[in-house]
C-alpha cells in the first residue's frame, strides 16, 4: 500500500459532521428512538408529578384582584368595607385595588383600564364604578358573575345601609380581561414548558446511552486518535438534536392527523403572546439550549464512568437535578418580575424554561435576544469544560488501580488510570 | 541541535536519528504523571522513517502511554515530541493510522462501512472510504464479510476489519498498540506479513510488544522499556551485540594444561564447555586447544538473542513479567 496522503487533516467542524452523521444514522435506527418516539405519553407521569407545583401556579393565578374606579370618598369606603368583611369572611372576599380615585365631576373608563395590561400588572378581573349604592361591575362574563355577589356585600356595606339592604351590582362584560388572558397564557406556558423538560429529559438519556455504547466498544480512543475531543463533543450533542427534530416532525406530523380527526373536540391552547409563530421558533431555540447544557454535563459525567452500572448510578441524582429545574422554573413562572423569575433567568440550566414561558407571558421580544445570547455562552463553556475533562479523564491506560476502585469515582477523578 | 520548550529536551533540528536518515517520530525526555505515579520518565525515541520500530516491554511498563502521548491522545508533563515533522501529531492525524489495543468497533455497522467510518475520521470521503473498504476485504479474503455487521464477526475477524481501518487512508505512519495480541498463530503470520508489506512501501510502522519473537523477527530497531523508562534504543543487533556472544565447545579430552586458557566464565556441562566470547575473538583460544590435544568434536558461536539483551538491559525483573504476560507465541 502506498503511503501517498492526497488530504489534509480534518477540521474540528468537519470532523464533527463525520461523528454527527455516524450518531444520527445508528440513534435513528436504535430502540432509543422508538422510547423517544413514544415520548409524549410521559406528560400523564410528569403532570402527576408536578401536580402540586401546578396547583400552586394555578392559585397565585386564580386570585386576580378587582380594581376601584370612583371618587375619592367612595373609595375609601369601599376598602373599609372590604377589610371588614375580610376579618369576619377571611380569603373568599376578593382583594380590591384602587385603580383610579376619581374627583368631583370626573368620569374614567373601566372597559379600558381592563384593557391596559400596564394597570395593575395585568391582573385586574374586573373593575367596580359606579358608587357604593349604585356599583357597577365590569369584566369578562365569567368573572363578574363569579364576583358580583361579593362586591353587592361591600357594596352594602360601604353604603352603610347594613346586610339588609344590598344594592344591586349592573354588570357590564367586556369580551375578555387582561388577568383571563394571563391565565391562559399561563396554561400556555406551562404547556410548554413541560413539553420542554420532557424533550430535554428524554434527549439527554439517549445521550448517555449513546456514550454507554462508545466506552463500551473502546472506539473512543479512536476517535480522540483522529480528530478533537471538541468535536467528538458537538458531533454528539448535533447529532442528538437532529434526532430530536426528526423526532419533533413526526410528532407534528401525528399531531395534525390527530387534530384533523379530532377536529374542534380537542381542547387548545391560548395563542401566547408573542404570537404562535414566533413562540415555536423560541421553543426550538430554548429547546436547543436546554439540551446543549444538559448534554455536555452528561457526556462530561458519563466520560467519568467505567460501567453500565457506574452510568446509571450517575443518571439518578442528574434526573433529579433536571426535576429540580422544572419545578424551579414552574415556581418562577407564577412570579413573574421578581426576583425569583430573575434568577431563574439567570441560571443556565433554569433560563430556557423561564424564557420560553416568558414568551408565552410577554410580549417583548429583545429579552429573548438577550437570554439565547446568555445560554449560548453557557454552552460553549459547558462544551469547553466537558471537552476537556472527557479527555483528561477518558485517555488512561490499564486497569484500574485497587484503591481507584475502592474509592469509587472521587478516587478515580484524582487517580487516573495509567 | 535545536532547543525547543520543555527542560533539556532536545530534537535535532534536521530530524535525522543520525544526520542522514529521516526520522518519522523523535521524542525526547517524555514525562507523564498519573496523580504522583510517574507511568513515563523521560522516555527518547527516534524512529527512522519507512522502518519497523518495536516498543519492547511487560504490560504496566508505559508502552501505551507513551504511544498515546506521540499521537497527541495525552499530553506530556514534560518533553517534546516530533511527529513526521510536527509538534502537534493532530496537524498529521490524517497521515497516521492507529490501532489501539482495546479493539474497538460499532457492533451494528457492516464491515465495510466500519473501514469507511475510520477512514472518514481520517479525512478519506465516505463514498471512497467504502469502495476502498471492500477491495481490501476482498484483498485480505474477508469478501464474504463485506456486508456483514461487525456484531456477526469473530474477535478475530473484527480485529482484522480495525486493522483495514488503520491503514484505509494509507497513511505515512502507522502505530499499533499490541498488534497480535487476541489474533491466533496465522492471522499473527498474516499480520507480520503485512507489517513487513507496509515498510517496503514506505511506510513507517511502530508498534508495541510483550512477545519479544515479533520484535526480533520484524523489527528494524526497538526501544526497551520497564518502568517508564527506555534502558535502550536503537537497531536490535546493537540491542543484541550488548551481550557477547556465547561459545559453546565439545572436547574429547576433559582435563589438560589447555584448560587454563578458558576464559574466567567458563561453565562445564558434560563434554560442553560454554562461555562468552573473548574480547580478543576465538583464535587464539582454538590454537591453545589444538596444541593441547584436547580433541575438539565441535565448536558453535551463538550470537545473543533479543530476548538475553532484553534481560541483560532491562533487568530478570521485568524479562519474568514480559514471560509470564507473554501469549502463546507463533511457533
Amino acid at each position: 500500500m502506498s503511503a501517498q496522503p492526497q488530504r489534509g487533516r480534518l477540521s474540528t467542524l468537519a470532523a464533527a459532521y463525520v461523528i454527527a452523521r455516524r450518531d444520527f444514522v445508528a440513534t435513528l435506527w436504535s430502540r432509543s428512538f422508538i422510547f423517544f418516539l413514544l415520548g409524549p405519553l410521559f406528560p400523564v407521569f410528569v403532570s402527576t408529578m408536578a401536580g402540586s407545583i401546578g396547583s400552586q401556579v394555578e392559585q397565585t393565578i386564580d386570585a386576580p384582584q378587582i380594581g376601584l374606579m370612583m371618587q375619592a370618598r367612595d373609595v375609601d369606603a369601599m376598602l373599609s368595607a372590604q377589610a371588614a368583611l375580610a376579618r369576619d369572611l377571611g380569603d373568599d372576599v376578593p382583594e380590591l385595588v384602587v385603580i383610579r380615585r376619581l374627583k368631583p365631576g370626573e368620569s374614567g373608563d373601566p372597559h379600558t383600564a381592563l384593557a391596559d395590561r400596564r394597570v395593575n400588572g395585568g391582573n385586574l378581573s374586573a373593575i367596580i364604578s359606579g358608587t357604593p349604592a349604585a356599583p357597577v361591575l365590569t369584566g369578562t362574563r365569567e368573572r363578574i358573575t363569579a364576583s358580583h355577589g361579593a362586591v353587592a356585600l361591600i357594596a352594602a356595606r360601604a353604603s352603610g345601609h347594613g346586610p339588609n339592604v344590598v344594592p344591586k351590582v349592573a354588570l357590564s362584560a367586556t369580551a375578555t380581561s387582561t388577568a383571563a388572558q394571563n391565565h391562559s397564557r399561563i396554561i400556555t406556558a406551562q404547556a410548554a414548558q413541560t413539553l420542554l423538560f420532557l424533550l430535554t429529559m428524554l434527549l439527554a438519556g439517549m445521550v448517555l446511552s449513546n456514550l454507554v455504547e462508545e466506552k463500551g466498544n473502546k472506539i473512543i480512543e479512536i476517535l480522540a486518535a483522529a480528530i478533537p475531543m471538541d468535536a467528538v463533543f458537538l458531533g454528539k450533542l448535533f447529532a442528538m438534536l437532529a434526532v430530536s427534530l426528526v423526532g419533533i416532525g413526526v410528532w407534528a406530523v401525528a399531531g395534525g392527523v390527530i387534530h384533523m380527526v379530532g377536529g374542534s373536540a380537542l381542547p387548545s391552547l391560548t395563542a401566547p403572546a408573542v404570537g404562535w409563530p414566533l413562540f415555536l421558533l423560541l421553543g426550538v431555540a430554548y429547546f436547543s439550549m436546554a439540551y446543549l447544557v444538559l448534554g455536555a454535563i452528561f457526556l462530561a459525567i458519563g466520560s467519568l464512568a467505567s460501567t453500565v452500572r457506574e452510568i446509571q448510578t450517575l443518571n439518578m441524582p442528574v434526573t433529579m437535578m433536571q426535576l429540580v429545574v422544572f419545578f424551579f422554573a414552574s415556581y418562577a413562572m407564577a412570579r413573574q418580575g421578581t426576583m425569583v423569575e430573575a434568577a431563574a433567568i439567570l441560571v443556565p440550566f433554569s433560563s430556557p424554561f423561564a424564557m420560553l414561558a416568558r414568551a408565552a407571558i410577554h410580549p417583548e421580544i429583545w429579552p429573548h435576544l438577550a437570554a439565547l445570547g446568555w445560554q449560548a455562552l453557557w454552552v460553549a463553556i459547558f462544551i469547553r469544560g466537558g471537552a476537556a475533562l472527557f479527555r483528561k479523564r477518558v485517555m488512561q491506560s490499564g486497569p484500574a488501580t485497587r484503591s481507584a476502585k475502592r474509592r469509587g469515582l472521587i478516587a478515580a477523578l484524582r487517580h487516573p488510570r495509567g | 541541535m535545536m532547543r525547543f520548550g520543555l527542560g533539556e529536551a532536545r530534537v535535532a533540528s534536521n530530524g535525522t536519528a543520525d544526520g542522514t536518515r529521516p526520522l518519522a517520530i523523535e521524542a525526547r525526555g517524555l514525562v507523564k504523571r498519573f496523580d504522583g505515579f510517574t507511568a513515563v520518565d523521560g522516555v527518547d525515541l527516534s524512529v527512522p522513517e519507512g522502518s519497523i520500530y518495536g516498543i519492547l516491554g511487560p504490560n504496566g511498563a508505559g508502552k501505551t502511554t507513551t504511544l498515546r502521548m506521540l499521537l497527541g491522545i495525552i499530553d506530556p508533563d514534560l518533553g517534546v515530541r516530533r511527529v513526521l515533522g510536527h509538534e502537534r501529531p493532530g496537524d498529521v492525524a490524517h497521515t497516521i493510522g492507529y490501532l489501539p489495543e482495546e479493539r474497538g468497533l460499532y457492533p451494528a455497522m457492516k464491515a465495510y462501512e466500519a473501514i469507511a467510518f475510520l477512514g472518514a475520521l481520517r479525512g478519506l470521503p465516505m463514498a471512497e472510504g467504502r469502495r476502498r473498504g471492500k477491495a481490501l476485504l476482498e484483498e485480505h479474503g474477508l469478501g464474504y464479510a463485506i456486508d456483514r455487521q461487525i456484531r456477526q464477526l469473530s474477535k478475530g475477524m473484527a480485529q482484522q476489519v480495525q486493522l483495514l481501518g488503520t491503514l484505509v487512508h494509507q497513511p505515512r505512519l502507522v502505530v499499533l498498540d499490541e498488534p497480535f495480541s487476541g489474533l491466533d498463530a496465522i492471522n499473527q503470520g498474516k499480520l507480520e506479513q503485512m507489517i513487513r508489506g507496509l515498510a517496503a512501501g514506505g511506510t513507517t510502522v511502530i508498534f508495541s510488544t510483550h512477545v519479544i519473537a515479533h520484535a526480533e523477527r520484524l523489527c528494524d530497531e526497538v526501544a526497551i522499556i520497564a518502568g517508564g523508562r527506555v534502558p535502550f534504543a536503537g537497531p536490535v543487533d546493537v540491542a543484541r551485540d550488548r551481550i557477547p556472544a556465547q561459545v559453546r565447545l565439545e572436547t574429547r579430552q576433559a582435563d589438560g594444561p589447555w584448560r587454563a586458557t578458558l576464559p574466567a566464565d567458563t561453565r562445564h556441562e558434560g563434554r560442553y564447555w560454554l562461555f562468552s566470547l573473548p574480547d580478543t575473538g576465538i583464535e587464539p583460544l582454538l590454537r591453545a586447544v589444538i596444541e593441547g590435544e584436547a580433541g575438539i568434536l565441535s565448536l558453535s558461536i551463538e550470537r545473543a538473542g533479543l530476548h538475553d539483551a532484553f534481560v541483560a538491559i532491562a533487568g530478570e525483573a521485568a524479562a519474568r513479567a514480559l514471560i509470564e504476560n507473554a501469549p502463546e507465541e507463533v511457533a
